[in-house]
């Protein structure tokens, strides 16, 4: 903490008000009402509200739609997180090997961080195309399969991890090439010395020195793809086919705007607000302490 | 003879791997870069050259007409220009806020300090998607559906700017202020003269960051705007993409995306100086790829604040 402060009655809470005034208004008291309405049920055009006390969630609960759209969630999730991770982490790997256009490369993998998810939706939508798209095109060269993911719902998902992943790539990779230049050079010059190179050196040196931001990465590329991906949902699959991609942030916007199911909503919404919670603690408690190896 | 791996020590080896890391990368690159430019060829193509079988991998001579038929069809300047309004009040909004409230958390000591502090903190566990139905509803009764304060005021504050600022007046040291006390500045004086002029590394990192945080905002745009006049390029993007109809098209679509992803590029770059301890090294390039890093990592909340520190 500072020493020397200054000394002023109102000045400071002048300086925190605007940000103070936000934060209630449009964070607190929307929060808050979010969970009155949970524990209500709201005609569809707003005028009566009955107090049903938790019938909201054990609705909810008892919904197989619900289960599918948690479980449809996690799977999106993983992928999108394990396919970027796993990528991000090889291509950071290279880029920072002792080579020639080293700026060059690091420019042309870190650019990804500027798209947008929809529109990177909007492109995959392209490539996935039933009819057109390059990449149903190269595999029906291969295989009699139909990838056609307006027909089948493991398709539309690997469409929309496939976008989510792209659009977050430079991120991942941004945080990944950091991590390896804090590496320091003493402890690869003395794990070379005792005859590690190349695969042993990243499995039992580098890798475990990144476990830290490793971790950070897989919290932060849980909660955007669970939070920040409904513009490809919605963009792009509208949670289809059937309900195969329709992720809990995208049923909650649905039930909300679409259905006028406020009670149901708001339901689903205190529930990803517990997740969120749950994910951000995890993040600020682990990466303080940094344990890892 | 000696057998082939037995030629290859020494410094012949070392040549072999570069040249394996090199075809990696390029090939990765290629691989980024690909859904890029696909869209862009599509783009420049017509409707019977998208639709054939196999596609064509080449730009084609229709840019010109795809890119002024979707600029006509959606208002194209009208939606660049809400998009510019949103990101440009977003992230000057969010660094003016936090600069002020980062400052008085740190210069001084009142009652409530840390309840205001925490308060702040906890915004980064209430994204919009939990809130949706309730924060829609303030915005209604403000009156503000369909307005830029609607679609600009709500996402103002930041958790992240308040923390980059706080941890970097942390470290400014207490001497600084000392002087300036007894050359009588006021506190106003001290941020205005001594803080804010010390802290343009970090308001362009930041800048940078929350500039695409604003372009790209989605489901927000989506609920506070009605009418076709407010919309802005992202959503408008999407708006272009017939669900399930066929033929697609998508030739129109892909113009909008290509124009929207120049015009942000364009927009970045000529945004994003890079910190000034990165800035002396040589090439253009080098200092592009170092600001995008530091840019990036330094406006993450949790992480890098402490551990890391840019290399120069």
């Amino acid at each position: 903490m500072k020493k020397s402060i200054f000394q002023n009655r109102w000045l400071p809470y002048l300086l925190i008000a605007p940000q103070l005034i936000v934060v209630i208004v449009f964070f607190f008291w929307p929060a808050f009402d979010t969970l009155r309405l949970a524990v209500f049920q709201t005609s569809p055009f707003g005028d009566r509200q009955v107090f049903v006390g938790l019938k909201n969630f054990t609705d909810l609960l008892s919904s197989p739609e619900y289960y599918r759209s948690v479980l449809h969630s996690f799977i999106f999730s993983l992928g999108v997180t394990f396919l970027g991770l796993t990528f991000s982490l090889f291509l950071a790997t290279l880029a920072n090997q002792k080579i020639s256009g080293l700026p060059f490369y690091r420019t042309a993998v870190l650019w990804t961080y500027g798209i947008a998810p929809p529109v990177s939706g909007v492109i995959w939508l392209f490539i996935f195309h039933p009819s057109y798209g390059i990449l149903t095109y190269l595999l029906s060269r291969v295989t009699s399969y139909e990838f056609n993911w307006l027909l089948k719902g493991w398709v539309a998902m690997a469409l929309v991890i496939f976008a989510a992943t792209w659009a977050h790539l430079g991120y991942n990779i941004a945080f990944f090439l950091a991590a390896l230049q804090t590496i320091p050079k003493s402890v690869t010059e003395a794990a070379k010395v005792d005859g590690a190179s190349g695969f042993s050196l990243f499995r039992w040196i580098t890798f475990p020195l990144l476990s830290p931001v490793t971790f950070f990465l897989f919290i932060m590329n849980m909660v955007f793809s669970f939070f920040e991906t409904f513009g490809i949902i919605h963009a792009v699959t509208q949670g289809g086919p059937g309900d195969t991609t329709t992720i809990m942030v995208y049923k909650t916007y649905v039930d909300g705007f679409v259905h006028l199911r406020m009670g149901s909503s708001a339901a689903q919404s205190a529930i990803l607000m517990a997740l969120v919670i749950f994910l951000t603690v995890l993040q600020f408690r682990y990466t303080e302490r940094k344990v890892f190896y | 003879m000696a057998p082939a791996s037995e030629k290859l020590k020494g410094p012949q080896r070392r040549d072999w791997n570069k040249l394996v890391v090199h075809l990696l990368l390029l090939f990765s690159v290629g691989l980024i870069g690909f859904p890029l430019y696909y869209g862009f060829v599509i783009s420049t193509q017509s409707m019977e050259e998208v639709t054939r079988n196999p596609q064509v991998l080449l730009p084609s001579s229709h840019l010109w007409e795809n890119y002024s038929r979707i600029w006509n069809r959606l208002q194209m300047g009208r939606l660049l220009f809400n998009s510019a309004v949103v990101a440009l009040v977003v992230s000057f909004g969010k660094i003016l806020i936090s600069i002020l409230s980062a400052y008085a958390i740190v210069y001084f000591n009142f009652r409530g300090k840390q309840i205001a502090f925490w308060m702040i903190f906890i915004t980064l566990m209430l994204p919009v998607p939990v809130r949706i139905i309730s924060t829609y509803q303030v915005v209604t009764e403000l009156g503000w559906v369909d307005t830029y304060a609607g679609l600009t005021i709500p996402l103002i504050a930041s958790a992240t700017a308040t923390f980059l600022f706080r941890q970097f007046y942390l470290t400014i040291p207490d001497e600084l202020v000392d002087a300036a006390k007894i050359d009588g500045s006021g506190p106003l004086r001290f941020l205005w003269s001594i803080l804010l002029p010390n802290s343009g590394a970090n308001i362009a990192a930041l800048f940078v960051v929350m500039f695409i945080y604003g372009w790209n905002q989605y489901l927000w745009p989506l609920m506070v705007t009605n009418s076709e006049k407010m919309r802005v390029v992202v959503t408008g993007i999407a708006s272009t993409i017939p669900l399930n109809s066929m033929p697609p098209r998508w030739h129109s679509g892909a113009g909008s995306v290509s124009i929207r992803v120049a015009s942000r590029t364009r927009a970045a770059a000529s945004q994003s100086p890079a910190p000034r301890r990165l800035i002396c090294q040589s090439s253009p390039a080098r200092r592009a790829a170092n600001a995008a890093l530091t840019a990036i990592t330094t406006c993450s909340p949790a992480y890098f604040h402490r551990t890391y520190k840019p290399q120069s």
